[in-house]
């Protein structure tokens, strides 16, 4: 049973046509890595699929609803992490995650230490996001996709800037997400260390 | 799926939530927001250097002096009401996070104007005296740039979503928000002169008020309109 | 109530050709009332009493100064059925509106500020209906502004529709204000034009003006507008079908 289904899309950024007519479905507890070289249209799909992006024709429908017209329903269940964290440089990491995921989820303080722990973020790090490293901001991201506790991940290039530590740790969160039953499609060259028989891919030429 | 389903948040609390944030972070970087009421005091301060520095004369520009120096200053302010949301990635996830975009943007444009729009409207008594208003006028100023301050920044924000992430965005957002900005600058500036003059302002105001109550109604919709055309 | 013909307008093709079999029709049209308005208003027409021949000028102000409004409608409206209903055929239409209406608006403030010469004694008095048309070239030259400084022309054509939709609104509170700032400050320039007491004979050749400067606006709007989606669909098999044909 596909939880999140594309149908037919096509997608054009000025006079190229990117998408040509792609169509996949996706069920509870699976991933789908989407990989191709630069300008592929990798991070088009997911913007599309996210609903930033207009289809010009096709449909993505999330539990049976088209995401187009019952957007709120969707995007109520959707965790989204792109090139940019949406971390503020002058907030703490406790801070950000206060504010960011809290403007949808309830969650107690504790929750946040979990999370950033989760993410292997140092405990008690009281530095502004600015003086963090890259992939110290990287992990703060990661931590707002576990407290945002969404069905479907959207993440593009998430371990980007991360040291194999990093990218381990995300492996482990993204399998324990799907183990839940979560949904997940990822843009990313990177191997992804989950069970085979929940990974899908898809190439974009 | 989750084992418990995720508590969601009402779009008061989110709105709230985002208003303490942007509270925080502009009183976390004082200068950036300090900046358009030095510049709305600089370029007053100009007026009395390019004409005649007496108090009479003075008087029969100042409302012209007043608003043209906070329509511009708000304008400089503008520029920084959607930047760095845009530029950091927050602004898309406010477009996906299943609430309500306009409501989302109406938070943030009123912390806009809290930090930018309100000083303007404190310092105007004290620009209005050296301008030569009697004491008696300064309720009646303070009152019209209150509302006409904050349709600006409602305006503004249109503006601020059309130009978000464009080159030059800075003179075109001149160019798109002054034209719409007319009205409010004829209603303010006469209630402003009347103010000065001691005369009944009850016209301009309520005029005034109508801007206000449909940019209100209005802008918030534009502006979610056009910073999800900006995301793109 | 049938809609067929409405998508159907929608589709580039059936526009493009459509379009180009109305051009002469309206161009035929606009070359006639304006023959007849501009006989019946240099030729046929008495000399004001008060403004003597110098008044004529209003056979081009007041069609210019109409339709400078109205192509800003049009747009609009054009805009909104765009960004409505995702039709790439409406938003060419908005496109092609945008430079119309400036040059109306040009023509309309050069025509007010010469006539505003002899009865004014000066080219520019800050007649309201002038200032309207100047704020106006402001908006017509925003939305131009902003669609140029967008690459992408979908992105150009909804972000610039939302402009166009807001300026719609804003048109008539910025008329007004203006109309009121006026009324406080100097009542006595107001150009007297288009007034009920006109007699027929220049009421006439004004009227027929206005038709032809319609017919004309509809005529250099298809143009533009069928070059525009040429431009949109050139990768599209129709285009060298339509143009080998």
């Amino acid at each position: 049973m596909n939880l999140l289904s594309a149908h037919d899309l096509h997608l054009w950024r000025g006079d190229l046509h990117v998408l040509r007519g792609l169509s996949f479905g996706l069920g509870a507890g699976r991933c789908l890595q989407v990989t191709g070289v630069n300008g592929a249209g990798k991070s088009t799909l997911l913007r599309a699929l996210a609903g930033l992006l207009p289809l010009e024709s096709g449909a993505v429908s999330w539990r049976g609803l088209d995401t187009r017209k019952d957007t709120f329903a969707f995007h109520s269940e959707l965790a989204w992490l792109s090139h940019g964290t949406a971390l503020k440089g002058d907030l703490s990491a406790p801070e950000n995650l206060r504010f960011s995921a809290g403007l949808r989820r309830v969650f107690s303080e504790a929750d946040i230490d979990t999370a950033l722990s989760r993410v292997g973020f140092p405990h008690n790090d009281g530095r502004l996001a600015r003086q963090m490293s890259a992939g110290q901001q990287r992990r703060v991201a990661l931590a707002r996709v576990l407290l945002l506790d969404c069905a479907l991940w959207l993440l593009d290039e998430p371990t980007s800037n991360l040291d194999t530590r990093g990218q381990n740790m995300f492996g482990e969160i993204l399998d324990a997400h799907l183990e839940r039953g979560g949904l997940a499609i990822i843009a990313t060259h990177q191997a992804l260390a989950v069970r085979a028989d929940r990974l899908q891919g898809l190439e974009l030429t | 799926m989750s084992n418990a389903t995720p508590t969601a948040v009402s779009s008061a609390r989110a709105g709230w939530l985002l208003v303490q944030r942007d509270l925080r972070l502009g009183l976390r970087r004082p200068g950036e927001w300090l900046q358009p009421l030095v510049f709305f005091l600089v370029v007053t301060t100009l007026f009395p250097l390019a004409t005649d520095p007496q108090m009479s004369r003075l008087r029969d520009i100042a409302p012209g002096a007043l608003w043209v120096a906070a329509l511009l200053s708000s304008l400089l302010a503008l520029e920084l009401l959607f930047r760095e949301d845009g530029q950091d990635g927050s602004l898309e996830q406010l477009a996906v996070s299943g609430l309500p975009l306009s409501w989302l943007l109406l938070a943030k444009t009123c912390v806009h104007w809290l930090m930018t729009g309100l000083p303007l409207v404190l310092a105007a008594p004290l620009v209005a005296t050296a301008l030569g208003a009697p004491y008696a006028a300064i309720p009646g100023i303070l009152a019209a740039l209150l509302l006409g301050s904050v349709a600006l920044s409602l305006i503004g924000a249109v503006g601020a979503g059309l130009t978000l992430g464009l080159r030059r965005g800075g003179v075109l957002l001149a160019l798109l928000v002054l034209p719409l900005a007319v009205p409010v600058l004829i209603f303010g500036a006469r209630a402003t002169a009347l103010a000065i003059a001691l005369e009944p302002m009850a016209a301009p105001m309520y005029l005034l008020g109508a801007i206000v109550v449909l940019s209100a109604t209005l802008a918030p919709l534009a502006a979610a309109a056009a910073v999800r055309i900006s995301l793109e | 109530m049938n809609w067929t013909w409405f998508h159907r307008f929608g589709s580039p093709p059936y526009f493009y050709r459509v379009a180009g079999k109305m051009i002469p029709w309206f161009a035929w049209l606009a070359a006639i009332t304006a023959v007849a308005g501009l006989v019946g208003g240099l030729g046929l027409a008495p000399a004001d009493y008060q403004q003597g021949e110098g008044y004529r000028i209003i056979f081009v102000h007041v069609p210019a100064a109409v339709l400078s409004t109205m192509a800003y409608s049009v747009m609009a409206v054009a805009a909104g059925v765009g960004l409505i209903w995702r039709m790439n055929v409406a938003h060419a239409v908005a496109a092609s509106c945008a430079a119309v209406g400036a040059w109306f608006t040009l023509v309309a403030l050069a025509t007010g500020s010469l006539w505003g010469r002899p009865m004014w004694g000066t080219y520019w008095a800050w007649d309201p209906r002038l200032t309207s048309e100047l704020v106006l070239l402001f908006l017509y030259l925003g939305y131009m502004g902003l669609r140029g400084a967008i690459d992408d022309t979908a992105r150009a054509d909804r972000a610039s529709a939302v402009l166009a939709l807001v300026g719609v609104i804003n048109l008539p509170i910025i008329h007004y204000s203006v109309d009121w700032w006026n009324s406080l400050h100097q009542g006595h320039t107001v150009l007297k034009f288009g007034k009920a007491s006109m007699p027929p004979s220049m009421l006439v050749p004004l009227l027929l003006m206005m038709l032809a400067f319609s017919f004309y606006f509809a005529a250099i709007l298809l143009v533009r507008a069928r070059g525009e989606v040429l431009r949109r669909e050139r990768n599209a098999r129709w285009i060298s079908e339509a143009i080998g044909a």
